[in-house]
């Protein structure tokens, strides 16, 4: 059972100078709510690249391979020449693999965020107000000192703050 | 800190193409009131979109009942008004792609209200398209054979013919777009679940996914979008210059021509973009989303409409030229008929409608009035469903041997089933009109300024000047 506490901001500013002194007095496990992806929450708690970028890459270059193989493959496996055509066709499979690059590329793309970001997730969730959704950013520290936490949060003056134990 | 101080450039923007939606907050309430309870004018469009849908399939069974004699496809012209209408919906469908993803990798600071309209419509319209190439081949239980499946033959399709190419483009391209329709309404979704109650509440916190707009969560989203809008963007391209090399490989005399790709991908965008104003018109009017579409989208969206119309009247003069040019008999002969031949009316409804009504949006005027919107892009969907009838109809219907020249004319069948194939468009799309908001709530809330307290001492929110950055706005940190 790990304690936290959640704060609900009404200003993006706030919650921004929030996460970012709970981050210099050495608390990292710091979880931010907003309704919008908001460049500034992800720059105040220190985001690098998105792993995702792999996923669509190596997704990408699948399809394209595939996208060779298969025709190729089914190509020599009966080999009929139609239309005075080689039956290794290249220029002509260069379209399926083109289609197949994209389809793979982005099934993989939606795989990876939803691996990095836990989705799909049927487990109701017990941090977290609707108001996030709405238009408040959320806060949201789990730490062994919560009364340190609360007094940096306080300071920010949040509109509301929740304490509690969570599983 | 001055990172969130700073709006950034789209925030900026974004307030000045929505300068009278300042709240967050505000933004949840007005779209998904739209979500509520459907008005009488809601049920009689849904009442008229169950019946054409029901003529659409009464039409389709009536045909696999007796067999394709049904329509009107004979030797010489086998392709007639289903695989126009296939071209016709496809076209339609390719906005959606490039308002949500074109305009999204260019940052256009106006497409948030209008992208999740758009891409229903590439998904709906892909569907309806869909349908077409399956309604085609008459023995509809054998359309199966199009897709490469191990079998006990070790036969496979021919991955040299460009139709094969189009099965893999056509479903990819819904594939994509279903997933980048989808994967944008999540977040939205899930503000829906937030404040939903009863059984539409368990249906969004399904669709939602579990989604809590945790920083995490937002990182991986935005990178995410970014590379299927970098993926779709190429695969809009492809799939209507696929699709236009069903025509072009051949070597029917006005099919066989390298603009053909460009030619159609631009007459796809053209009537897409023209679709998207069709729509948005009455959305507008009847969810009273003024604040929302402001005249500065359907001017913006007029623009493309123009641009888009120049190039394709562009490629229809360069086929004349061409034709003329080559100094061939058949192929000049060919664009002779097009213009004063059989289908002569057809040809001129074509340029007319496609190259001449939209000059009309040169005015400010015009482009800032609403009903002549309405009516001009009424005007280019006809033309652009006449286009692809000429396209195809007139160069089939003369081909090589004067002797086995005919005339193609649609029979009953084939004119219901286009008839219900609107029909069945909007029967999906009065749907997720109803369920899913309409408007991107998270995207809009993007470009809508974020509620500042400015200087960390003091408790003003920053200013209205400095939000619709008209002067440089305050550094809010120490």
């Amino acid at each position: 059972m790990a304690k936290g506490i959640l704060a609900s901001f009404d200003y993006l500013d706030s919650a921004c100078d929030a996460i970012e002194e709970l981050r210099k007095a050495g608390h990292t496990d710091i979880t931010a709510y907003s309704s919008y992806p908001e460049h500034a929450l992800e720059h105040a708690l220190g985001y690098g690249q998105s792993p995702v970028r792999v996923w669509t890459l190596v997704g990408g270059l699948t399809g394209t391979a595939t996208g060779f193989a298969f025709t190729s493959w089914t190509s020599m496996d009966w080999p009929l020449i139609t239309g005075g055509k080689p039956i290794l066709s290249i220029p002509a499979y260069v379209v399926i693999a083109f289609e197949l690059t994209i389809l793979f590329g982005a099934l993989s793309t939606v795989i990876g965020l939803f691996i990095n970001s836990r989705l799909p997730n049927p487990i109701p969730p017990v941090v977290y107000d609707p108001e996030f959704s709405a238009g408040m950013y959320g806060v949201y520290v789990q730490s062994e000192k919560l009364d340190t936490v609360r007094a940096i949060l306080q300071k920010h003056e949040p509109e509301e703050i929740r304490e509690g134990a969570y599983a | 800190m001055a990172e969130t101080a700073n709006l950034t450039e789209s925030q900026r923007r974004g307030a000045l193409t929505h300068p009278d939606v300042t709240d967050h907050a505000e933004v949840n309430r007005d779209i998904l009131k739209m979500l509520s309870a459907p008005g009488k004018g809601w049920w009689a469009l849904f009442g008229l979109a169950v019946l054409g849908v029901g003529i659409f399939f009464g039409s389709w069974f009536w045909q696999i009942y007796r067999g394709i004699g049904v329509s009107g496809l004979t030797s010489p012209v086998g392709w007639g008004a289903y695989i126009t209408t296939f071209v016709f919906w496809v076209g339609i469908a390719h906005s959606g792609t490039l308002i949500s993803a074109i305009l999204f990798l260019f940052r256009a600071p106006w497409r948030q209200s209008v992208y999740r309209v758009a891409e229903a419509m590439t998904v709906f319209a892909v569907m309806t398209a869909g349908m077409f190439p399956l309604i085609h081949v008459g023995r509809v239980w054998h359309a199966y054979w199009l897709i490469p499946y191990p079998n006990q033959r070790y036969l496979w399709p021919n991955f040299r013919s460009p139709l094969v190419w189009d099965v893999f483009a056509v479903t990819t391209y819904f594939t994509v777009s279903a997933v980048f329709f989808y994967l944008g309404m999540i977040p939205d979704m899930a503000a829906a679940r937030d404040q939903a109650k009863g059984l539409r509440k368990k249906l969004y916190t399904i669709i939602a996914l579990g989604w809590r707009g945790t920083d995490r969560q937002w990182h991986h989203f935005s990178k995410a979008y970014i590379f299927l809008a970098a993926l779709a963007t190429p695969l809009v391209l492809s799939v209507h210059s696929v699709v236009s090399w069903d025509f072009a490989v051949g070597i029917v005399p006005g099919w066989h021509a390298t603009v053909f790709a460009p030619y159609f991908v631009a007459g796809a965008i053209f009537s897409g973009v023209a679709m998207v104003i069709t729509i948005v018109v009455p959305i507008r009017k009847i969810f009273r989303l003024e604040a929302y579409l402001t005249t500065k989208h359907f001017d913006a969206l007029s623009k493309l409409v123009l641009l888009t119309s120049m190039i394709v009247f562009w490629a229809y003069l360069t086929e004349f030229f061409m034709a003329w040019y080559s100094g061939e008999p058949p192929e000049r002969q060919m664009f002779w008929n097009r213009l004063f031949g059989h289908y002569w009316w057809a040809t001129w409804i074509m340029l007319i409608c496609n190259g001449m009504v939209p000059m009309m949006l040169w005015f400010k005027r015009v482009r800032h009035s609403v009903p002549a919107l309405f009516a001009i892009t009424i005007f280019i969907n006809i033309g652009m469903w006449f286009e692809r009838y000429v396209i195809i109809v007139t160069s089939l219907s003369h081909e090589y041997e004067p002797f086995a020249w005919g005339v193609y004319r649609p029979s009953i069948v084939e004119m219901g089933i286009l008839l219900g194939s609107f029909a069945w468009f909007g029967f999906w799309f009065l749907l997720f009109t109803r369920l899913l908001p309409p408007v991107a709530i998270a995207e809009l809330k993007e470009v809508i300024p974020p509620k500042l307290r400015g200087k960390k001492s003091g408790s003003a929110p920053a200013t209205d000047a400095e939000l619709s950055g008209d002067v440089a706005p305050a550094p809010a940190g120490d």
